[in-house]
C-alpha cells in the first residue's frame, strides 16, 4: 500500500476530487511529520503512537571485527502500536 | 498531537469542513489497518514504512512463577522510520522532545 491507495480510498469514501485526495493525504503526513520534527508526540487513538526517545551513548561491538565502537547518543522515532490495532491484526 | 488536534488543523489548513477532515483522517487509517490485516505493507515516502511480523508459538516461561506456560503464534506492526525524517528527528535539541509521561495511556 502507498499513497496513491489512500488518496484512492479518500476519493471513493470522501467525495473529493482526486487532487483534492491527494492534497489531503500529503498535508496530513505532513502535519503529523512537522509535529514530530519539532520534538512532540503524535497519537492516533486505535492506531498507535509516534513517540521519540533519546538514546544514550553506548558502547558497542562491530559484529564483523568484534572492535569496540562507541555507539553515539541520538534521536529515534518509535512507534507503539494501539492495543486495538494489535487485536484487529490478530482476530 | 492527538487525532483531534490532527483532525482540526487538517480542517483548517485545506480548508474544508472539520468533519470532512474528521472523514479522511480516520478514512486514511482504517485503510492503514486494513492493509496490515490483509498482510500487506505500507510505504509512506518521505514518512516511513510499516510492516506486519509473523511470531510463531513457543513454550515460554512465566516470568514470576517459572512454570512453563504456552505462548500463542502472533502477529505485530512494525514501523520503520524513512531516512530523511530519520535524519531530521537526529538532530532535534533535546530540550525540544517532549517526554513520555508516566502511566500515559493509549486507546
Amino acid at each position: 500500500m502507498t499513497k496513491a491507495d489512500l488518496i484512492e480510498s479518500i476519493y471513493e469514501k470522501v467525495g473529493l476530487s482526486k487532487k483534492e485526495s491527494s492534497q489531503i493525504v500529503e498535508l496530513m503526513f505532513d502535519l503529523i511529520r512537522a509535529r514530530l520534527e519539532s520534538g512532540g508526540k503524535v497519537k492516533i487513538s486505535g492506531f498507535g503512537n509516534f513517540t521519540i526517545r533519546e538514546k544514550h551513548v553506548r558502547r558497542g561491538r562491530n559484529p564483523q571485527t568484534g572492535d569496540e565502537i562507541k555507539i553515539a547518543a541520538r534521536n529515534v522515532l518509535t512507534f507503539k502500536a494501539s492495543p486495538v490495532l494489535k487485536k484487529a491484526l490478530n482476530s | 498531537m492527538v487525532k483531534s488536534e490532527l483532525i482540526q488543523k487538517l480542517s483548517e489548513d485545506a480548508s474544508i469542513p472539520p468533519k470532512i477532515a474528521e472523514i479522511a483522517v480516520n478514512t486514511v487509517f482504517s485503510a492503514m489497518t486494513e492493509a496490515l490485516m490483509r498482510g500487506e505493507g505500507i510505504e509512506i515516502r518521505g514518512f516511513g514504512s510499516f510492516k506486519v511480523r509473523h511470531y510463531r508459538g513457543r513454550v515460554g516461561n512465566h516470568p514470576r512463577t517459572g512454570t512453563s506456560i504456552e505462548i500463542e503464534p502472533k502477529k505485530r506492526p512494525f514501523f520503520k522510520v524513512g531516512k530523511e525524517l530519520r535524519e531530521r528527528i537526529n538532530g532535534i535539541a533535546p530540550g525540544a522532545i517532549e517526554r513520555d509521561a508516566e502511566g500515559a495511556g493509549d486507546e
